[in-house]
């Protein structure tokens, strides 16, 4: 069981939602966030003041999976975020100690798949 | 007026001047509240260039007009295909009343500019999202003179439109249809964003939207109160015909709403507000107060039905210029050929009234103007295609029209933001060198 963390441009967080539909994963989450990892920055200006906005904004998904679709999620991720300039984002697969589903009680493998809803 | 009219000019009534000076600022405000309308209805990282392509056709329409455009348009009036350059950079144009009018020809330049710069950022919400700020420049300067002014001529500066007996009292021919038809052609040339069809492209601040069409009719009551050019009865019609024609949109588009999705929205009472200001904009001044409240009802089916439409083509005529302006435009000019009535204007009737000739004008100019105005579009659009890309990058357009067109965003926190000083880097933030990963 592992947690696999994307942060990847926002401009492709609908794509991404799609290849991960089309991989059968359903239990996502996404937040929007700012971020850093050495693509070109920005140069903006409000009246005299001009800034380099050191900070892109980025959407991070995190998706709990067995360990069976741990391959097949990140496979999702880096097909739907990629556009080959500096800037896509990253993918961390990181070890899942416990998963709860908080209506059931399910824990772990149960609590990661996702039941058809009733 | 006709040309064969004594040229010497009628005196300056000062009730007159004095609310067209007013109508004059109703009209121009108009533009940066489309600006806002526009800028509601597009995803958040584009509203500033959505908001800056209305504040564009400000800079650009009232150069090219003051330059030649009003001349084009209202120099020499004998029935023909556009006027001349007899006013070209404002000659002649002063105090004195044009031909036989109230006002200070000044003015009535002025707030003929305000329509010319109204219509030109009309257009520009058939390709907001994608099309590039300075492409967009040249267009509007192009097509404020061989698009505006040449349909202005033939509806209000006595060109061969108006010499066949058209009935246009506030721009059906020029501002709507010429807008709404030009809209679709830009569509077509410039193409869809690209994601349209493949992701839902959602209005981001529905607020905006309902502030902008709230703005928007606000200054309508200069648009069309205006378009008699004085406080006489023409106007006074056209002015209560402004409040009464779109509340009755607005009550059909609830009703149209509730009977396909059980609610009224808000972005539909928006677009209903539109469409019944344009609507009553071609027939102010000449329908009674009783025929523009049906009107009003009458013009939300066409609207409503093309906005339905629209979404499921191949066409990202993204803010559906064509379904507000260039349909409603095009009902309010067919409706004066059956319902106008001389007792209330003066002028002529309707068919209804005995008056079938009317109708006939009126749907001659309703075959020519959408003809005219998408054609000529087209045909600009593919030649300016030539001279330089009309659209931005698909990585620029990815990143949003606001950050690659303008180096601003609309929603910006300032955090991340590093100060960059005249000096160099001896002056770099706290935060940057932490980014760097240098002790502070």
């Amino acid at each position: 069981m592992k947690l696999v963390i994307a942060v990847v441009r926002p401009e492709k967080a609908n794509e991404v939602l799609e290849a991960l539909y089309r991989t059968d994963v359903r239990g996502v989450s996404m937040s929007r966030v700012q971020g850093h990892g050495g693509e070109t920055e920005q140069v903006q200006t409000y009246r005299g003041t001009t800034v380099q906005m050191s900070l892109a904004e980025k959407v991070r998904f995190e998706i709990a999976v067995s360990d069976d679709f741990v391959q097949p999620t990140v496979d999702a991720l880096t097909e739907g975020a990629r556009t080959g300039e500096v800037g896509d984002g990253k993918i961390f697969v990181v070890p899942l100690d416990q998963a709860v589903r908080i209506r059931t009680g399910d824990t772990d493998e149960r609590a990661v798949t996702p039941v058809e809803s009733r | 007026m006709s040309a064969s009219l004594p040229v010497v000019a009628s005196t300056v009534d000062t009730g007159d001047t004095a609310w067209m000076l007013v109508a004059t600022a109703l009209v121009l405000m108009m533009t940066p509240a489309l600006g806002l309308f526009y800028a509601g209805l597009v995803r958040a990282k584009n509203p500033l260039n959505t908001f800056m392509m209305c504040l564009a056709a400000i800079a650009v329409a009232t150069v090219t007009w003051a330059a030649v455009g009003y001349s084009l348009a209202f120099d020499g009036g004998d029935g023909k295909f556009i006027g001349g350059l007899g006013h070209a950079f404002l000659k002649g144009v002063g105090f004195a009343p044009r031909g036989e009018g109230t006002i200070p020809q000044l003015v009535f330049m002025a707030f003929q500019a305000t329509f010319c710069i109204i219509t030109v950022a009309l257009v520009s919400g058939a390709v907001v999202e994608r099309m590039r700020f300075g492409a967009f420049l040249v267009f509007a300067a192009l097509w404020s003179l061989l698009v505006y002014a040449v349909m202005a001529h033939w509806a209000f500066g006595e060109g061969w439109l108006q010499a066949k007996g058209l009935l246009d009292f506030a721009g059906g021919v020029p501002v709507e249809m010429g807008s709404g038809f030009s809209a679709l052609a830009a569509a077509v040339v410039v193409g869809a964003r690209k994601d349209w069809a493949r992701q839902a492209l959602l209005p981001h601040n529905a607020v905006y939207v309902l502030a902008g069409a709230g703005l928007l009719w606000f200054g309508w009551f200069g648009f069309n109160g205006g378009s008699g050019f004085s406080t006489g009865h023409p106007s006074v019609l056209a002015f209560t015909n402004t409040l009464l024609t779109p509340a009755c949109t607005l009550v059909a588009w609830f009703a149209l709403d509730a009977i396909r999705g059980r609610k009224a929205t808000a972005i539909g009472a928006a677009t209903a507000i539109i469409v019944g200001c344009v609507a009553i904009t071609p027939a102010g001044g000449f329908v009674s107060p009783g025929w523009a409240m049906a009107l009003g009802a009458l013009a939300a089916l066409p609207s409503y039905a093309v906005i339905m439409i629209r979404p499921r083509t191949r066409v990202d005529e993204t803010l559906d210029v064509l379904a507000a302006h260039g349909i409603a435009g095009f009902v309010g000019i067919l409706f004066i050929g059956f319902f106008a009535k001389a007792a209330w204007n003066g002028v002529s009737d309707g068919w209804v009234y005995g008056n079938i000739a009317q109708l006939g004008h009126q749907a001659l100019a309703a075959a020519v103007a959408p003809a005219y105005a998408f054609t000529a579009t087209f045909l600009l659009l593919k030649f300016l295609e030539r001279l330089m890309p009309l659209r931005a990058t698909q990585h620029d357009e990815a990143l949003g029209m606001d950050v690659t067109q303008h180096g601003e965003e609309a929603y910006v926190t300032g955090e991340g933001a590093i100060l960059i000083t005249p000096d160099g880097d001896d002056d770099v933030l706290v935060a940057d060198a932490a980014l760097r990963g240098e002790p502070t």
